[in-house]
C-alpha cells in the first residue's frame, strides 16, 4: 500500500471514528432526555450530584471569577486611560464578563474538574462490571447513572456561572476603583448602564448549553471506556479534551447565534 | 425453563458461540466448563440480555427473550440473578445498601422490612453483621458472597454464577460451593455455573455441559463425564496440558 493511500486511509477512519462518536453522543443526549420524562427523577442521587458539582466547586469558580475580572480590569485600565477612557472601564469589563469570560472560563474550569470526575467515575464501573450489574439488576443505567449527573450540571453551571460573574465584576471595581484610583461612582453608574439584561441572559443560556456539552460528552465517554484500567485515564482525558474543545467551538456560533436573535432590531 | 437455541455470537472478528444448544430445568443445576476465553462468559451475558447474539434464541419461562429492548428486558432480568465474575458490588454503597438496592427497585420502601431482608439474605451467606462495611473493606471472598446475597435477595428462578470459586482459596471456594448447593435447595431455583474449576463442577452440577470451540461439545451427568472416552473432555477434566487431544 502507498503511503497516499495508507494516509487517506487513516484519514478516512478518523472522520469515521469522529462521526461515530458525535452521533453516539447525540442519541445518549436524546436517550438522557426521553429518560428524564420516563422515569421517576431519583431524588436522592441528584442532590449528591448537585452537591458535589454545585457546592464542591465553588472554590474554583469562584476564583476563577475573582482573577479573570481583576485582571481583565487591569488590561483594560493600562490601555483605556491613555485615550482618557477611564468611565469607560466598569461597562468593559462587565459586558466581556457576561457574554464571553464569565461562562467560557467558568464552563472549562468545570469541564476539568466535573467532566472529569464523571468520565473516570463511569467509566471505572463500566470496566469493575458495576453497570451490567445495574442493568443485570433490571435498571437502565443512563437513567440511574446519567440523568442525575446531566441535570445536575446543566442546573449548576448556570447558577456558578452568574456568581463568577459578580465576583468577577467586583473584582474589577476593586481593581479599577481601590487600586488605580478610578472614580467609583462613576465606574458603577456607568457598568449599571451599559450592561444589559441580554448580557446576564447570554451568560446563563451559554452556561446552560456548556453543561449540557460537558455532562453528555463526560458520560458517553465513560459509558464507552474499553475494558481495562488503563481505559480509565485515557477516557478521562479524552472526556476533558473533546468537551474543552466542544464547548470552545460551540461559544463561538453561540455568540454569533445569540447575537442574532437577540439584537436583531 | 430456559431454553438456548442455536445462539451465534462474534466478537473482535472472531466467532466465539458458535450455535450453542442448552436447557436447564425447573431447579436443575447445570455446569458449564470449557477453558478460559471459550466464551462462558459472553454466553451468560447473552442469557441476561447484557450482550445481543448474532443469531439463535433464549426462551425463558416460555417467553422468547431474544430481540426484546434493554428496557423491555428489564422485567425478566428481575427474576433471573446474576453474579459476576469480580463480583461487581456497587463501590459507592455498603453492603447493607448493596443488597437493599434491587429491593428498592422493586419498589420496598419500608426500611424495617428492608432492614430484615437484607440481614437474612446475610445470614445465608454467613456474613451478618457486615451491613455498614463498604466492598473495598472487604476480601475478596466475602465480596463474591455479599454480591451473591444481592443477587438472591429477590428470590429469583434462575441464577448465573461466573466463576464464582475462582481466585478463591480452596476452602472458601468450598464453602461457595456448598452456599450454591444450598441456594438451590432452599430457594428452589435452577441455576447455570460457569467454571473451570472441575472439583466445583462435580460437587454442585447435576449435569456438566463441556463448551467448547463455540459448541456444546458434550453434556453429560458427573459420572458419564468422568467415564467419558472423549480425549479433549478427559483431557480437560483430569486436567491434563491442553490443546493437543493427547494424553501423555
Ligand atoms: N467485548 C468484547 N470485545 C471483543 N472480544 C471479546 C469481548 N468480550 C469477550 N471477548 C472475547 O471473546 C472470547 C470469550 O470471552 P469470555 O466469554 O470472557 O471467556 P471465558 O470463557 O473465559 O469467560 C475471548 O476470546 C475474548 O477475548
Ligand atoms: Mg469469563
Amino acid at each position: 500500500m502507498g503511503r497516499a493511500e495508507y494516509l487517506t486511509g487513516k484519514l478516512g477512519g478518523l472522520v469515521l471514528g469522529s462521526c461515530q462518536t458525535a452521533g453516539g453522543v447525540f442519541l445518549l443526549l436524546g436517550d438522557t432526555i426521553r429518560s428524564m420524562f420516563r422515569y421517576k427523577i431519583r431524588w436522592d442521587q441528584l442532590l449528591e450530584q448537585m452537591y458535589f458539582i454545585g457546592i464542591r466547586s465553588q472554590v474554583v469558580v469562584l476564583t476563577t471569577g475573582a482573577f479573570t475580572g481583576a485582571v481583565f480590569a487591569a488590561q483594560v485600565w493600562f490601555q483605556f486611560k491613555r485615550f482618557g477612557m477611564e468611565s469607560a472601564i466598569g461597562p468593559t469589563v462587565s459586558i466581556a464578563m457576561c457574554r464571553e469570560l464569565g461562562p467560557v472560563l467558568c464552563c472549562l474550569l468545570l469541564a476539568g474538574r466535573v467532566g472529569a470526575a464523571m468520565a473516570a467515575e463511569l467509566s471505572s464501573m463500566k470496566i469493575t462490571e458495576q453497570v451490567d450489574a445495574l442493568r443485570a439488576l433490571g435498571v437502565y443505567p443512563v437513567e440511574y447513572l446519567v440523568v442525575p449527573r446531566f441535570l445536575a450540571l446543566v442546573l449548576s453551571a448556570p447558577i456558578l456561572t452568574a456568581m463568577a460573574l459578580v465576583t468577577g465584576i467586583g473584582c474589577g471595581y476593586f481593581v479599577a476603583v481601590k487600586i488605580f484610583g478610578v472614580d467609583g461612582a462613576y465606574y458603577w453608574d456607568n457598568t449599571v448602564k451599559f450592561t444589559d439584561r441580554k448580557d446576564v441572559l447570554i451568560a446563563l443560556i451559554k452556561a446552560l448549553i456548556f453543561g449540557v456539552i460537558i455532562a453528555t460528552i463526560a458520560c458517553h465517554k465513560g459509558m464507552n471506556c474499553p475494558p481495562g484500567t488503563a481505559g480509565v485515564g485515557k477516557t478521562t482525558t479524552e472526556a476533558v479534551v473533546n468537551a474543552s474543545i466542544t464547548l470552545l467551538v460551540v461559544n463561538f456560533f453561540l455568540t454569533v447565534l445569540l447575537n442574532a436573535l437577540l439584537y436583531s432590531n | 425453563m430456559l431454553k438456548l437455541q442455536g445462539i451465534e455470537k462474534k466478537l473482535g472478528g472472531q466467532a466465539v458461540l458458535r450455535g450453542v444448544n442448552l436447557q436447564v430445568g425447573q431447579g436443575e443445576r447445570v455446569v458449564v466448563i470449557g477453558r478460559s476465553g471459550c466464551g462462558k462468559s459472553v454466553m451468560l451475558r447473552i442469557i441476561m440480555g447484557l450482550l445481543p447474539s448474532d443469531a439463535g434464541v433464549v426462551i425463558f419461562e416460555g417467553t422468547k427473550l431474544t430481540g426484546l429492548s434493554e428496557e423491555d428486558w428489564n422485567p425478566y432480568r428481575r427474576k433471573i440473578g446474576m453474579l459476576f465474575q469480580g463480583a461487581a458490588l456497587f463501590d459507592s454503597l455498603s453492603v447493607f445498601e448493596n443488597l437493599a438496592f434491587p429491593l428498592r427497585e422493586a419498589g420496598e420502601k419500608n426500611e424495617k422490612v428492608l432492614g430484615e431482608k437484607v440481614a437474612e439474605a446475610l445470614k445465608i451467606v454467613s456474613l451478618s453483621g457486615t451491613e455498614r462495611k463498604m466492598p473495598a473493606e472487604l476480601s475478596g471472598g466475602m465480596k463474591k458472597r455479599a454480591a451473591l446475597a444481592r443477587a438472591i435477595i429477590r428470590k429469583p428462578d434462575l441464577m448465573l454464577y461466573d466463576e464464582p470459586t475462582t481466585g478463591l482459596d480452596p476452602i472458601v471456594a468450598d464453602s461457595i460451593n456448598r452456599l450454591i448447593l444450598h441456594l438451590g435447595e432452599i430457594l428452589g431455583m435452577a441455576s447455570i455455573v460457569v467454571t473451570h474449576d472441575m472439583v466445583s463442577a462435580r460437587m454442585v452440577g447435576d449435569r456438566i455441559a463441556y463448551l467448547h470451540e463455540g459448541k456444546i461439545y458434550f453434556e453429560g451427568t458427573p459420572e458419564q463425564v468422568d467415564r467419558c472416552e472423549d480425549p479433549l473432555v478427559r483431557d480437560f477434566v483430569r486436567g491434563h496440558a491442553e490443546g493437543t487431544g493427547v494424553t501423555g
